[in-house]
């Protein structure tokens, strides 16, 4: 361990905002790059589901389906 | 194709096609004047905008002069295959039994005899307007000549991507201004050094390096490229 | 070996085998990201120069040489979907560009930040800033390509011709970035080299290297993921994955 305190990591001899602005300048769009196919996949998952009661309750008649 | 037909040699094609083009090129006289009287225009905007202190533009001459250059050339390559593509005659490159990239490669040349080098032999006198060096100017002539074939076909892979887009204009500069980055920098390096009175000849067999390999590489991109655009 | 590289080609088996490795992938990419940013922040000793500004690198140098190597991941998508015209290689070159994109940016914002203490400027026209720079135009070119097609077999074919093209470039516009800095920047200004770092800064820069390669991983499976889910939607195995779970 380098620093002594908290307050010491926070500050780093004056750097401190320049290594926190760029540490979250990277963190922000690493974690909307996780996390926006994340959440499309589900999207998409929850459409097919759904689509699979609508098909199984008869409202429906399913898309044509091609075995790949 | 009738098959009896004999296959052609692809000289002959080259040739029947460059010839092609260039009446096509011919025809419209104002295009080929117009990157030319674009290069003029904005080579006055700059002693304009920056003062007409004659020092100062000549040591920003060669930059200047190589930028305006590559948007020249960047201007004129959007309308390359356009014309072709509209009227149908690309489809029947595509479909001969000849290599496209080879057919390409004929309308590029003919595309680059009325433009980058029309461009490049006229360019000595926009350097002499700016003020560059009398040594310098031989350096911008060759230089130019040498990069208006890598900056020509680089357009032309350009055009060939987007000439099926709608609105391809400004995605065209977005692809291929990356790629001319090497071409500049060794053309503006060559006359700087020209205009400081070093020797420019690294430089310069570095553009032609680059202009060589760009012929040998860049005409099969084209070729596929314009498939791609046809089937699309 | 080839029966391997045959199943990656078969989007049924790659979605399977994709979703057991990212299970396992992720967690491994956020501990060994935590842990290299610990050690960076941290642990590591100040750069004697630069002070704690230096720290900057554990982030700024990963993202930019898994940027890199991101383009020629992209490349080489590109080649197998235009020679063999497997579907998979369209979806893997379409989900890398905008991975790719996204690094390269990082690279750019934590460079200029790092340039503030140690220049005294956000922004300096150093070779290695300035090739980034020309990197995240190929990549947008990439994207934008792709945007502007209506049709997205055609649009991957054509992205993989211009990022073919842009990978031989490559090489050239770094040498030639380089050549055009070192002719025009007095040699005052230089960076300390990575050639002399210490082993107590090295190690952590290695270990976030490693993790930003398995984030790259991990984030380029996730897109091929969703498109495929959506691709996919009419098939039969699809269906039966979905109903299965």
């Amino acid at each position: 361990m380098y620093f002594e305190s908290l307050a010491a990591v926070w500050h780093m001899d004056g750097h401190g905002f320049y290594v926190w602005l760029a540490y979250t300048l990277t963190v922000l769009p690493l974690v909307i790059m996780v996390w926006l196919p994340l959440k499309r996949m589900r999207q998409h998952w929850r459409w097919l589901q759904a689509e699979q009661r609508r098909v199984a309750a008869g409202t429906e008649t399913p898309a044509m389906g091609s075995d790949v | 194709m009738s098959s009896d037909r004999p296959l052609l040699s692809l000289r002959t094609v080259f040739l029947r096609q460059f010839l092609r083009h260039g009446r096509s090129i011919m025809t419209s006289p104002a295009d080929v004047a117009n990157p030319l009287l674009f290069f003029f225009m904005v080579i006055t905007l700059f002693p304009l905008g920056l003062g007409p202190d004659p020092a100062r533009l000549a040591t920003l001459a060669p930059g200047i002069l190589w930028v305006v250059a590559l948007l020249a050339s960047l201007m004129v390559s959007a309308k390359l295959f356009a014309s072709d593509f509209e009227d149908g005659s690309l489809e029947q490159l595509a479909l001969a039994p000849y290599p496209l990239a080879v057919t390409a490669l004929a309308e590029v040349s003919a595309h680059w005899l009325a433009t980058g080098f029309l461009l490049a032999l006229v360019s000595p006198l926009f350097g002499l307007m700016l003020g560059l060096p009398e040594g310098g100017l031989l350096t911008l002539l060759v230089s130019l000549l040498l990069g208006t074939i890598c900056l020509t076909i680089i357009g032309a892979l350009g055009s060939a991507l987007t000439v099926n887009i709608r609105r391809g204009g400004l995605l065209l500069s977005l692809l291929i201004i990356p790629l001319n980055v090497p071409v500049l920098i060794f053309g503006t390096t060559a006359v700087r050094e020209a205009v400081l009175g070093g020797n420019p000849e690294s430089w310069l067999a570095l553009l032609g390096g680059l202009a060589l390999g760009s012929l040998v590489v860049v005409p099969l991109a084209i070729g596929a490229a314009l498939r791609v655009s046809l089937d699309s | 070996m080839w029966t391997f590289i045959h199943k990656l080609g078969s989007p049924p088996w790659f979605f399977r085998f994709s979703g057991t490795l990212v299970r396992w992938l992720l967690p491994i990419t956020v501990i060994l990201l935590l842990v290299g940013s610990i050690w960076g922040l941290l642990v590591a000793p100040p750069d004697f120069r630069q002070g704690n500004s230096y720290r900057i690198i554990y982030i700024h140098v990963p993202a930019a040489v898994v940027a890199l190597a991101g383009y020629y991941v992209m490349a080489f998508a590109g080649a197998v979907s235009l020679i063999w015209r497997i579907k998979m290689a369209d979806v893997t070159m379409r989900a890398a560009a905008p991975v790719g994109a996204v690094l390269t940016a990082i690279a750019l914002v934590t460079g200029a930040i790092w340039g503030k203490p140690t220049w005294g400027t956000w922004w300096v026209w150093d070779a290695r800033i300035t090739s980034m720079l020309i990197l995240l135009f190929l990549y947008l070119g990439v994207v934008a390509l792709f945007e502007a097609y209506e049709n997205k077999t055609a649009a991957a074919r054509a992205c993989a011709v211009l990022s073919l093209v842009g990978m031989v470039n490559i090489p050239i516009i770094y040498k030639s970035v380089d050549w055009w800095y070192s002719l025009h920047q007095p040699a005052s200004i230089k960076f300390t080299g990575e050639s002399a770092i210490d082993s107590s800064m090295l190690y952590p820069l290695l270990l976030m290297i490693v993790a930003f390669y398995c984030l790259f991983v991990v984030t380029l499976l996730l897109n091929m993921r969703a498109e495929l889910v959506w691709s996919y939607r009419e098939s039969g195995w699809l269906r039966q994955l979905v109903g299965d779970s």
